[in-house]
């Protein structure tokens, strides 16, 4: 199957990709629509899938991907296990600084059913930072809009001096214990 | 624009979309956001357990036959200070003081009957893991029928436990004056558990918070006892799964012969007498995928919501019921590390 690449396309100009992926539809359309409403000098496309790969038949039409965001709900055993397996259809060079894992529904401890030791072995695995937030609740996913798109401007290129390489290590160094 | 794409910014589906209505959840339940949230230490459960050992003989199951068959309500208490527990019978006198105080609240005619509440403290010292843990303490209130008072025929109305089995990693580090039942047990009103849990607060300087249950510990209970023998034929495990984001609730039981269950568990299960969390996983992995193959369902994408046994049944609001007395200690020993590490 088709394995997504960073570098095989030509970037756009003045236009950055995101991908989002996991199982839980609701929550993550609706980061994509709080990510639209934010203020930004530069065209961003948001491209959801529930899995991966993508289907191939429309890679022609598909831009360069500056950064995938894995979806985690800690509430659903099934969106780890889904995360896990697209995992395998990512070119490595992506996880030089162009993955993240975004855990959600962090602040329902009593509704968890994923072991959290899974998701930071991920994330240590991957060299990619662990992001945690609550979709469900509008401010945390408001902020969390916020971030991911600073995060897609570094992946993307549009911060002088700043690459993503870089960045994600920052943010290794930030969240270490 | 590079490809003639239109300007502006867009949201496009990729592949094979699921598009589940997005039904937001009901506000207001359920939102405990307390402890280190974003910390290391959050959900995380430790990477193996001991099986639940089976109780010595020479604690009499009669005894605690009481304790079975109830339904019991989870709550999580901070340590206790200045608590002595030979003091158990001045205790239980200020109790019933208290209550029948909090009862003539605003009553300005005195109801007889209501106020005739007994209370009764005692301890259960059979109920503890090691020497190193306290005696439990159980809290009993019978209502005195007013009607006879020779006859002094009492009928229990509530009763709550506390108690500390194993609870070593607390106990360690405690200061002094303090007493460590991290574990708070209740069956009967909520209004009593209400008065009973403010005089206890004040008296002794402690805290009550509901424990519930998450679907990952659920998973262990479920492992955990389907590995325990037990003598005769006993229920059939149960698993009850609901299903999110549905307009309508959705719930699907999932039940397993025991002996089956059991079964599937000892070819999962590599070390005798302790479980690690792989193993936990691998087990509730085989059911879900065992029911993907019939009815094309992933349970895993649901919520695990109570799991029942032979050994004891659990749901996840942290209500609880015990069913066999050998293995009372095994399962007060697990629920008492989950009331420490809610405390903590």
């Amino acid at each position: 199957m088709a394995v997504l690449r960073p570098f095989d396309k030509l970037p756009e100009l003045n236009s950055a990709t995101i991908l989002l992926v996991g199982a839980e539809g609701g929550p993550q359309q609706q980061l994509a629509e709080a990510m639209l409403r934010e203020k930004k000098d530069f065209n961003i496309n948001i491209h959801l899938a529930s899995s991966l790969p993508l289907p191939s038949e429309r890679d022609h039409l598909r831009p360069r991907i500056d950064l995938i965001a894995f979806v985690i709900d800690i509430k659903s055993k099934y969106s780890l296990k889904n995360v896990q397996a697209s995992l395998a259809y990512v070119d490595v060079r992506f996880f030089l600084g162009k993955v993240c894992f975004l855990v959600t529904g962090v602040g329902r401890a009593n509704n968890c059913s994923v072991e959290m030791n899974a998701i930071w072995k991920l994330g240590e695995d991957y060299c990619s930072p662990v992001i945690f937030c609550e979709l469900e609740l509008e401010g945390i996913r408001v902020a969390t809009a916020q971030r991911l798109l600073r995060m897609l401007q570094i992946c993307a290129g549009r911060v002088p001096g700043v690459s993503a390489l870089y960045f994600s290590l920052l943010m290794r160094n930030s969240a270490g214990d | 624009m590079a490809g003639g794409r239109p300007a502006g910014s867009a949201i496009e589906m990729e592949g094979a979309m699921r598009t589940l209505p997005s039904s937001g959840r009901p506000s207001g339940t359920g939102w405990q956001s307390r402890g280190p949230l974003f910390g290391r230490n959050y959900g995380l459960s430790p990477g193996s357990r001991l099986l639940p050992p089976r109780c010595q003989e020479n604690a009499d199951p009669q005894k605690m036959a009481f304790l079975l068959r109830k339904q019991w309500t989870l709550y999580s208490v901070s340590p206790l200070y200045k608590f002595s527990s030979a003091d158990l019978k001045d205790y239980a006198r200020m109790l019933g003081v208290f209550i029948a105080a909090e009862k003539q609240k605003g009553l300005a005619v005195d109801v007889d009957g209501e106020l005739g509440i007994k209370v009764a403290m005692s301890g259960l010292p059979e109920l503890r893991g090691s020497e190193q843990d306290p005696a439990a303490v159980l809290v009993q209130l019978s209502l005195r029928s007013s009607v006879s008072p020779k006859n002094s025929e009492e009928k229990l109305i509530w009763s709550g436990w506390f108690c500390c089995v194993a609870g070593d990693d607390l106990l360690e580090n405690l200061p002094e004056n303090f007493t460590c039942l991290p574990l708070f047990l209740v069956n009967g009103a909520e209004s009593y558990t209400a008065i009973v849990g403010s005089w206890f607060q004040k008296t002794f300087d402690c805290c009550f918070r509901r424990l519930a249950i998450s679907p990952l510990n659920l998973t262990w209970m479920a492992a955990m006892w389907t590995g325990c023998k037990v003598d005769k034929n006993t229920a059939a495990t149960e698993l009850l799964f609901s299903v999110p984001h549905l307009p309508q609730p959705l719930d699907i039981s999932y039940a397993i012969h025991p002996e089956d269950a059991k079964a599937l568990w000892d070819t999962v299960q590599k070390t005798p007498g302790e479980i690690t969390q792989e193993e936990v996983d691998v087990f509730m992995e085989c059911l879900y995928s065992h029911f993907h193959r019939h009815f094309k369902i992933h349970l895993s994408a649901t919520k695990l919501v109570k799991v029942s046994t032979g050994i004891a049944s659990a749901h996840c609001d942290g209500i609880i019921k015990f069913l066999q007395s050998q293995y009372l200690i095994g399962v007060l020993m697990l629920l008492t590390e989950l009331a420490i590490s809610q405390i903590q």
